[in-house]
Parts: C-alpha cells; structure tokens; sequence
C-alpha cells in the first residue's frame, strides 16, 4: 500500500494506541471488544467468521486484514471464509433492495 | 520434485546466511527488538536448563518429501545420516541419565538403516516414551516400509505424525501432491492396529502447523476441529494434536521472503511474544543430537549451527554437569517458541 494512502497496513498494528490519547475510553473499548469475542453462546469460530462478514460489510480493511488472518490461524477454510462475505454482501444488497417495496409504495400511491 | 535448498546452492543454504539475516533489518534498526534485548527488557533471566529429560536425534537429512516449510531441508537429495557409534552413544547416555525419552526426528527418521535396530535397542533398554516422528507417507511408500506401522505397535513405538490440515488442498499444497491421501491411508493402518484409540498404550499424535505466513490458533479449537473432520471424513482417531509455529528458518524463512512476508511475521511473532511461555520452552528440557553427534539447545539452534555453549559440544565427549550449566544460546528465531501460547516439539506450552 503506498504511504500517501489514506490507509496505511502498519497502522493495524498501532490500533492499540488509541489508549494514548483517551486511556479509559480506550480501555473501556478493548476490554468490551475481547469480552465479545470470547466463547460464549456462539464459538468463538462462529464470531470470528461473523467479524470477517462485517468487516467486508462496513468495508474496513483493517477488519478484514484482521479477521483474514484471525480464520487462517483457527483453521478456517477459505471456503467458509468465502461463505461468510458472501452473507454480508446478501444482507447489504438485500438492505438496498429491500428499499424498492417503499419505491414501488410511493410510485402506486402517486399514481392513478 | 522441489529440491533442498542445498541442491538448489541457494543463497539461504547456509546456516550462516540465514542467521546474519536474523539478525540484521527490523533488527538492528530498532523496529524490533532482539530476542535477548526483549527478556532483558522484561526482566526475564537468561535461558538455562532444567532437567534433562528428553534427547532428540536427528537421524539424517534424507526424507521422501519436500515439504515447502522444512526447517531441516530434507529431501530425497540429501544424503547425511547418524553413524552406529553415534547411535550406540545416545543409547548409553540414556541408560546414564535420567533420560525418559527419546525423539526420532529427520528427514524421515524411518529411512535410516538403522532405525529397526536402533528402536528395538532402545526399548530392551527400557526408555520410557520413544517417539518417532513420521511424515506418514514413508509408511505407504514401499515395500521396505509398509509393515513399520506393525514394527511401531509391537515395539510400543509413539508415533507423532505431520498432518498441518484434515484437507486434501492445503495439506498438499505445504507437502507435496498426493500428500494427503497417502496419509490418510497411514492413518488408517495405525488406527487399525490400535494407534490413537482410548483404551490403548499406542499413543499417536497429530502435529499441526499453519500452511503459510500467519501464526497457530488455539491448540485445543484445533484439536476438536481435527478430530471432527478426520472422524467424520475417514474414520479416523488420534490422541492429541501439537499445534507448532513455524520458526523463520531454512525452506520456510525462503518463502518468508519470496512472499514478501517476513517483515510482517517477524511482527506478528514479536507481538505475540508471550513470557509465560519462556520458561516451558523445550530447550530447558531437551537436547538435540545432529546426525554427526554434535550437541545443540534444540533442533532449530542445529539447523542455524548455533553451537552448544559448552566446552564439550560432542556427544563422544558428553558431560552431564557441564551441560547443566551452560546458558542456552539464543536468536530472533527463538520468538517462534514464545509466541502466543507458546510452541514446542510437545506442541503449545502454557
């Protein structure tokens, strides 16, 4: 990625130092972030894969340098991890579709 | 077939080629701290050994795979292989210390000439675990070797087999086409013989490690994820699985750096650094024996030729107080047993 980009790689790595500049907030923030990704109703694979389907979602490349990597090392397969996206990418261009029922609602209303 | 990195007189070849670029680049300047600089910082002491407990031979070079992350560059092509007199000298230093196993690594260790002899001398001398470390496939390969998994069983050998995933594709693409099916098969045998089932003493152990440039998750996610898919797939059972880092040497730092990953995996392994893990790494119990009965902390110091820091590093000349002494030589490599939960030749190790 070239420096003059807005996103830079290495900054994945720096993410930790938010707490610099707002250490409770900060704390606040990575303690919640790790309670919600611990096992608990859903595995903590099954999160890992939701992480990766929001992260293409909220298009994020940190995220999903992140939670790529998070799969590879729990033995994901690229298949699941392919799935996944591709449950997000449903749900969004399904959240755009969805709009044309209020399309198709105003245009009936508006029309004899 | 690939071929070693010694066939190839690639540049990385060389120990000495690969530990000077250890420790230069994120290195020396101050990206990252050296293995040593990050125990000095945290206030961890030095590494030294606890009890001896473990002695790993490595039996010779040659294996019949070429496997992309070898940290020993075997292959076909290499030819080094221990001497009887090493071997006899490994057995009386069992039989003189308070050694309880022994660890049969290579290349394949099975295609030692030796191998039959050198088992069964070494459980007529009653050590306790004998663990072979087997890539599978020599097992299937031919005649010579397709009844060693009933030489295993009768013998009470502990067979500890590479298997880094319970997919055709990666496992291949890290070991070589027609990798998995053949170790599938394998598996099969042993199972059939009574390896890895729970009401047996023929313990078989699976190892893990990542195909590419990213670190072991959980041990324990693995294991349940390993046994779910061989059990369902092919019927398959083990005992445990060992999850391993690979350490950033030989066949897998060249792929480190023809992927443009090593920076990036150094960081990773560096991040990862876990203290806890210092004082279970493998080198505080174990020694490792070249094929030309040189001494070294651990297989990987082998490989970089990292001499022991004893005035006696050969096994004609070993001398027990001595080595309980000595500080055990480090380098950036090592971050690869710290990392996360840690990573041993026994798997994670906290």
């Amino acid at each position: 990625m070239k420096k003059n980009s807005y996103y830079q790689a290495e900054d994945l790595r720096k993410f930790k130092n938010i707490t610099d500049w707002s250490p409770e907030l900060g704390k606040k923030f990575f303690d919640y972030y790790q309670s919600v990704f611990e096992e608990g109703a859903l595995s903590a694979r099954e999160k890992s894969l939701i992480a990766l389907a929001v992260s293409h979602v909220v298009h994020c490349p940190y995220c999903i340098d992140a939670y790529t990597q998070d799969g590879l090392q729990r033995g994901i397969a690229k298949e699941e991890m392919m799935e996944a996206v591709h449950v997000g990418a449903a749900i969004q261009s399904g959240a755009t579709l969805v709009h044309g029922v209020q399309m198709m609602g105003i245009h009936d209303k508006l029309s004899l | 077939m690939k071929q070693s990195l010694v066939a190839r007189s690639s540049p990385l070849a060389t120990a000495k080629a690969q530990l000077a670029l250890l420790s230069e680049g994120v290195f020396t300047n101050g990206t990252l701290p050296s293995f040593s600089e990050q125990l000095q910082q945290r206030g961890i002491p030095p590494l030294t050994p606890k009890a001896l407990e473990i002695l790993q031979l490595n039996l010779g070079y040659m294996c019949n795979q070429v496997c992309a992350h070898c940290h020993v560059d075997a292959g076909p092509d290499r030819k080094e292989k221990m001497s009887r007199a090493t071997l006899e000298k490994c057995l009386a230093i069992v039989e003189q210390t308070d050694v309880h196993t022994l660890d049969l690594t290579g290349g394949a260790p099975e295609m030692h000439p030796d191998f039959r002899w050198f088992v069964q001398e070494a459980k007529q001398r009653g050590i306790q675990d004998l663990i072979v470390r087997s890539n599978l496939t020599i097992l299937r390969a031919n005649k010579t070797y397709r009844e060693l998994p009933e030489f295993f069983a009768e013998q009470g050998v502990h067979v500890v087999s590479s298997l880094p995933y319970y997919k055709r594709e990666k496992t291949d693409r890290q070991r070589g086409d027609g990798v998995f099916n053949q170790s599938i098969d394998a598996l099969k045998v042993l199972n059939a013989l009574g390896y890895g089932k729970l009401n047996t003493e023929l313990q078989l152990d699976l190892v893990y490690n990542p195909s590419g440039a990213f670190l072991p998750g959980d041990q324990a996610a693995l294991e349940q994820d390993f046994k779910k898919a061989l059990g369902e797939d092919f019927g398959i059972v083990f005992n445990r699985l060992f999850a391993l880092t690979n350490l950033p040497i030989s066949r897998f730092l060249e792929y480190l750096l023809a992927s443009e990953n090593y920076e990036d995996y150094m960081h990773a392994l560096v991040d990862a650094f876990n203290p806890a893990a210092v004082a279970n790494v493998m080198c505080t119990n174990t020694l490792s024996v070249s094929y030309d009965g040189y001494l070294y902390d651990c297989d990987f110091n082998q490989m970089l030729g990292l001499p022991i820091a004893t005035r006696s590093q050969h096994i004609d000349t070993f001398d027990a107080a001595e080595l309980a002494q000595r500080s055990i030589r480090v380098s950036q490599h090592c971050y690869g047993c710290t990392a996360g939960s840690g990573s041993s030749c026994q798997g994670a190790v906290t």
